[in-house]
């Protein structure tokens, strides 16, 4: 059986007093333990909003319409406060994009670190001290033992998002699910905590859901992919295999649109228009308007998820008729 | 070379940090270390570096929002960085910006119209109101917004179309020169390529010099005539787009190029050292780079490398160590 599997999950924010509109419109989701998943989308796409579900931490007034989340036979939905306090910090870790807002700015490292740790687990403050001191050197903090007096202004971004991973790591998760985890920093620092990310998860056997909208950080760091547009999951499959031969046209136009795929000088492939709010979307398959490959079937129906691919003409399919 | 549209010498900008009390002390902040760039007309030349390392103080330097400490700033043999604002005004004309985040950059409570109308009024006062109408309206055509835009307020638009008519108010005054400021990052990757095809394309018809200011690698090698790399408000090398990806000298410029994530993957195998930018306000005596530097010697930490034409080749970088 599956670590984390996703059946039908929609999630639904009212508008008005009777009318809701879906954020998710039916994800489904498995991942093995030690598995690494990216999920790829632009903003909008609903990509925050699937780790959120998952931890079951949608914000009131929206909630988990429909759907299941079981994680190691247990569905998460139908579990108690109390009960899913156990699992989410502590069993299921999580890493935000910006690590200024995930640490509090007034305590230092070490009572940040210790509290999580005292939270979940029956132990002193001096083991659980040694143990941050242990995880931070883990993260390859230089000089561990001084920061954990430090406050958060007093590092930068890059150690910072470190201390949070350090804090991910602490109760020894088997899942981790990072959001956006290096886009607030530099590409050199995106090297270091994507290699670090990696590095630990490979170890540890950790597994990784990590949710961004660079196909290159995916590329690097993920063996399945999953890719998302206006709420739904328009293809997913293996990364290498989706990032060598897009079946989805979406997908296909953000490879395509890279500026590293495209010659020197030569003007990029654009996907037309932009994503629709889910407050205004199209009929039939969300992308249609966009793309070139649609039919008149594309506008009735919306395609199913079949073969990793949502898309009643994928690529391959496309380029054979043409 | 033809004469440079834009011409920096010895540029340094330098900001003063709160003292305290006691302290006789006076820190200052080193944005920018004696810059010399020169711009072709008709070039993209673009400025790369991690946060921090002076290329948006750079830009601004260039265009007039910042003053500079100290050095030159040449706009078409002109010296402009210490002219007043009577006689810099035609000038301003000639020189726009375009700014990174579309959703700061445009005025929430003033319509399309009298964003685009704006630059028009203050610096082309000759203008009667209907060529002001005219100008608007070729300008938004020619940047791909619809006309019938002009009368709604930024809050309408997408991050794509906010960028489309901050471009737009950046060129209706006609500039030979455009400085854009990470004009890509704080937009969805299938709009980013919207937005650089429509700079490249009009650059090839109006004739754009552009100084791109970008991290993104990626889009320098792909949009780039130019490319110099800074470090700690220094150029580390300065070179053509091309040179810079198939034969990078400086050690810094081989560090941004592997961090870059591929698309074959592999290049986050290995783990990396954590590196930092070093403090501005006190930077190491000799080369800025030399902490983190593989190849760092003694000379390197005591003795500052200067920018050095490498032989047969256009390549400037600032290393003891490269050839």
């Amino acid at each position: 059986m599956a670590m984390l599997e996703v059946r039908d999950l929609h999630v639904a924010f009212p508008r008005g007093k009777r009318d809701w509109i879906e954020a998710l419109r039916g994800v489904n989701l498995t991942l093995e333990k030690g598995e690494r998943l990216g999920v790829v989308g632009e903003s909008g796409a609903g990509k925050s909003m699937l780790a959120f579900a998952i931890l079951n931490l949608i914000a009131e007034p929206g909630r988990i319409s429909q759907g299941s989340i079981s994680f190691e036979g247990t569905n998460l939905l139908e579990l108690s406060d109390r009960q899913i306090r156990d699992i989410r910090g502590n069993r299921i870790s999580m890493i935000f994009q910006d690590p200024m807002v995930t640490l509090n700015p007034v305590l230092t490292i070490g009572v940040q670190m210790i509290e999580t740790l005292q939270a979940h687990r029956k132990i002193s403050k001096r083991e659980a001290h040694k143990l941050c001191v242990d995880k931070l050197k883990m993260v390859a903090i230089p000089s561990a033992e001084t920061r954990m007096d430090a406050y958060p202004h007093e590092l930068s971004g890059g150690l910072r998002q470190r201390v949070v991973i350090a804090i991910a790591l602490l109760t020894d998760p088997e899942l981790i699910i990072a959001d956006e985890p290096t886009t607030a920093l530099d590409v050199t620092i995106q090297a270091e905590i994507m290699a670090l990310i990696l590095k630990l998860c490979r170890e540890n056997d950790v597994a990784l859901i990590l949710i961004t909208h660079d196909l290159g950080v995916v590329a690097e760091v993920t063996e399945r992919l999953m890719i998302m547009y206006a709420g739904k999951c328009v293809e997913t499959g293996k990364t290498r295999e989706i990032i060598d031969g897009p079946s989805h046209p979406y997908t296909g136009g953000l490879l395509k649109a890279l500026p590293q795929n495209a010659g020197r000088g030569r003007k990029l492939y654009q996907i037309p228009g932009s994503m629709p709010p889910i407050t205004n979307l199209p009929s039939g398959c969300a992308y249609h308007p966009r793309c070139e490959f649609a039919t008149d079937r594309c506008k009735g129906g919306a395609p199913e998820l079949v073969n990793g691919v949502a898309c009643y003409t994928p690529l391959k399919q496309a380029e054979v008729q043409s | 070379m033809s004469k440079p549209i834009v011409e920096t010498k010895g540029l340094q900008v330098h900001f003063p940090l709160p003292t305290h009390f006691l302290s006789r002390e006076k820190p200052v902040l080193h944005a920018l270390n004696s810059v010399d760039v020169s711009i072709q007309p008709g070039e993209s030349f673009c400025v790369v570096g991690e946060s921090g390392c002076g290329k948006t103080t750079l830009g601004r330097a260039i265009i007039g929002l910042q003053t500079p400490t100290s050095g030159e700033v040449y706009f078409q043999d002109q010296r402009i960085d210490q002219m007043d604002e009577a006689t810099r005004k035609p000038i301003r004309r000639d020189m726009q910006m375009v700014f990174q985040n579309p959703y700061a950059s445009l005025n929430p409570r003033r319509n399309v119209f009298e964003t685009l109308a704006e630059p028009i009024r203050h610096l082309m006062p000759e203008k009667s109101e209907a060529e002001v109408k005219a100008q608007v309206d070729a300008v938004l055509s020619a940047t791909g917004c619809d006309l019938s835009w002009q009368r709604r307020l930024p809050h309408e638009f997408s991050g794509g179309q906010r960028q489309r008519i901050a471009i737009a108010r950046a060129l209706v005054t006609n500039p030979a020169f455009i400085v854009a400021d990470e004009p890509i990052s704080a937009l969805d990757v299938s709009i980013q390529a919207q937005i650089l095809n429509l700079l490249t394309d009009l650059q090839a018809e109006r004739g754009l010099t552009y100084l791109f200011i970008t991290h993104d690698l990626s889009v320098v090698e792909h949009f780039g005539t130019r490319v110099a790399v800074m470090y700690l408000g220094s150029v580390m090398e300065l070179a053509t787009a091309e040179d810079l990806f198939a034969n990078p000298k400086h050690p810094y410029t081989r560090l941004l190029l592997e961090a870059i994530p591929k698309l074959e993957g592999g290049s986050f195998d290995k783990p990396r050292t954590p590196g930092e930018l070093p403090d501005p306000v006190n930077p190491p005596p000799g080369c800025p780079f030399a902490p983190r530097c593989p190849m760092a010697d003694a000379q390197c930490r005591s003795e500052r490398p200067a920018l050095r034409q490498l032989p047969q080749s256009v390549t400037q970088v600032a290393c003891h160590h490269a050839e």
